[in-house]
């Protein structure tokens, strides 16, 4: 297996808090990897490192060993690593279809020289149609994208990483916000494309799902990386359990879900 | 036939449109505030003035466009970043730079400006000729951006510019670009400005001018063409057919900010899409 994607020691510190404290794991061609850990663990700030939002303070980030620590998102983003925000970023002034139809355009928007002399869209909005109905928000495609509801703009968000042809999408909890049929639905078109050779890393706070489609988990606490490896044993890890039953976190309990399917 | 005082209207709309075209293209598609456009509205004229003497009209006209957009190069390198009301302050800024250092270099003339520009030698048909031409092309220069796929990057990075990179776009790149074509056609203004005054002091280039041809694009709607040139020929002209209004005229810009940005943020453009959309969908009360 070749390796599509490595995290080595990276450490974030933002003034005088480390986010990150020194994280390694590395990633291979076609495989989905849930991110999990509590609430201030450090998995998004891992994801924006990855695209390169955030710059790391130590560490590197290697894309199909192409050192790319240095690279702006958007030079990270044409060797084909996609992003979807947690709270929802859509480009407000534009259409739900033209939001799609702009990432699918990233070959003729790379250089300006050619961005200018072209104009025709048609290839692009069908691209976007496409994959609004891939993530089945194609009825709201002439839409603004303040007049939907926050499950089609979490779509609205796949939808537009994918468009950019990733080779790894980073899904920063895609299905929150979706009620239960909604996520099942998402989660079935995320596994699909990773069966089609995309290769993932998905947040995701609902373990149940995450045992359900990820195959291998990463774990974060504190900034620390604290398991790495097939679903099953790291649900099953002491240390893990006990990350997540020492947070207080009201009503969810991630815990017990965690030893649920885990057993 | 057409006297002195139609061509001076003409030359005066002309020389704002194609400052307020210019700004648009930064401002209005790019969403970059700039306060300083009147800068490079001056380099160009002073350019412009330099060259007038050895050069042909053509060749002075891009001299002037290349040299402000060298500046605007310039301006837009150091300011990458610095976004929103900072860029808006530093812009500002470089707008004062300019008259301070024009105001004290002995070969522009320092406070005196600069006299006997040549004629451009076109006649006054030939020069209105040449000012409608420019600003046509200017129009269809912008119209032709908004529709290309620069005008959609331009777009994104003005709604959500970290949004816009990691989906590929080179946002520093596209706000250089926009800062280049914008302040390259506020050098071909300058160059028709000196053209037509034939002598060019540093007031005219002060704040006041940045500050009107902002209220243009935003009354016109910010990134709407029509808009812009609507309320461009409006503002430019109101002045020039009433004494009061002359008299008041920054008061009125002033004010025209101030409501379009509390009532109508979207301006001329902004109120008449919203009446058509209230029209086709069968008229709410």
């Amino acid at each position: 297996m070749t390796t599509l994607l490595a995290v080595e020691d990276v450490l974030v510190r933002f003034g005088g808090i480390v986010a990150l404290g020194g994280v390694s794991f590395s990633l291979a061609k076609g495989e989905l990897l849930g991110l999990i850990g509590p609430n201030g663990a450090g998995k998004t700030t891992m994801l924006h490192t990855v695209i390169g939002v955030v710059k790391p303070t130590e560490g590197r980030i290697l894309v199909a060993d192409r050192d790319v620590t240095r690279l702006a998102p958007d030079a990270r983003a044409r060797l084909g690593v996609a992003l979807t925000h947690q709270i929802v970023r859509p480009f407000r002034g534009l259409s739900v279809l033209d939001n799609v139809t702009l990432a699918a355009g990233f070959a003729k928007t790379t250089h300006l020289a050619r961005a200018i002399v072209s104009v025709s869209r048609t290839a692009e909005r069908a691209r976007a149609r496409e994959l609004l109905a891939l993530v089945g928000i194609a009825d709201y495609a002439d839409a603004a994208p303040g007049v939907l509801p926050l499950g089609a703009l979490k779509r609205l968000e796949v939808a537009r990483a994918l468009a950019i042809s990733p080779a790894v999408l980073l899904l920063d909890e895609p299905l929150a916000g979706l009620n239960s049929v909604e996520a099942a639905r998402l989660a079935a078109t995320l596994a699909d494309l990773n069966a089609s050779g995309i290769t993932m890393i998905l947040i995701e706070h609902n373990l149940a799902k995450v045992a359900e489609i990820c195959p291998r988990l990463v774990v974060l606490d504190n900034g620390r990386k604290i398991a790495d490896g097939p679903t099953a044993a790291v649900l099953a890890d002491p240390q893990v359990i006990a990350a997540y039953m020492g947070q207080d976190t009201s009503g969810r309990e991630p815990g017990r879900e965690a030893a649920h399917a885990g057993g | 036939m057409i006297g002195a005082y139609e061509i001076t209207l003409v030359a005066v709309v002309s020389i704002n449109l194609m400052l307020a075209l210019g700004l648009n293209l930064i401002t209005g598609f790019c969403g970059q505030v700039s306060l300083g456009h009147a800068a490079f509205f001056g380099t160009g004229a002073y350019a412009a003035a330099l060259a007038a003497g050895g050069l042909s009209l053509p060749v002075v006209l891009v001299l002037a466009g290349l040299v402000a957009c060298a500046l605007g190069l310039l301006v837009g390198v150091a300011s990458l970043r610095v976004r929103e009301d900072f860029l808006a302050i530093t812009t500002m800024g470089v707008g004062f730079v300019f008259l301070g250092f024009v105001r004290k270099q002995g070969w522009l003339g320092a406070e005196m400006g600069l006299t006997d520009i040549p004629d451009h030698g076109l006649g006054d048909i030939g020069f209105v000729g040449l000012c409608l031409a420019l600003v046509a092309a200017m129009a269809a220069l912008s119209w032709h951006i908004k529709r290309s796929w620069m005008g959609f990057g331009f777009a994104a990075v003005a709604d959500d510019e970290r949004t816009a990179r990691t989906l590929g776009i080179n946002a520093a790149a596209y706000k250089l670009a926009a800062f280049v074509i914008g302040t390259f056609l506020a050098g071909v203004a300058g160059a028709v400005y000196a053209y037509f005054t034939r002598f060019i002091i540093p007031s005219a280039f002060g704040f006041t001018v940045s500050i009107s041809i902002l209220t243009m694009v935003i009354v016109g709607g910010v990134g709407s063409i029509w808009g812009v040139v609507a309320a461009c020929v409006v503002l430019t002209l109101l002045p020039e057919f009433s004494r009061v209004i002359n008299d008041y005229k920054l008061l009125l810009y002033g004010a025209l900010i101030v409501l379009t940005m509390r009532f109508a943020p979207g301006g001329l453009a902004g109120l008449v899409r919203s009446l058509v959309a209230r029209r086709s969908t069968g008229g709410a009360p």
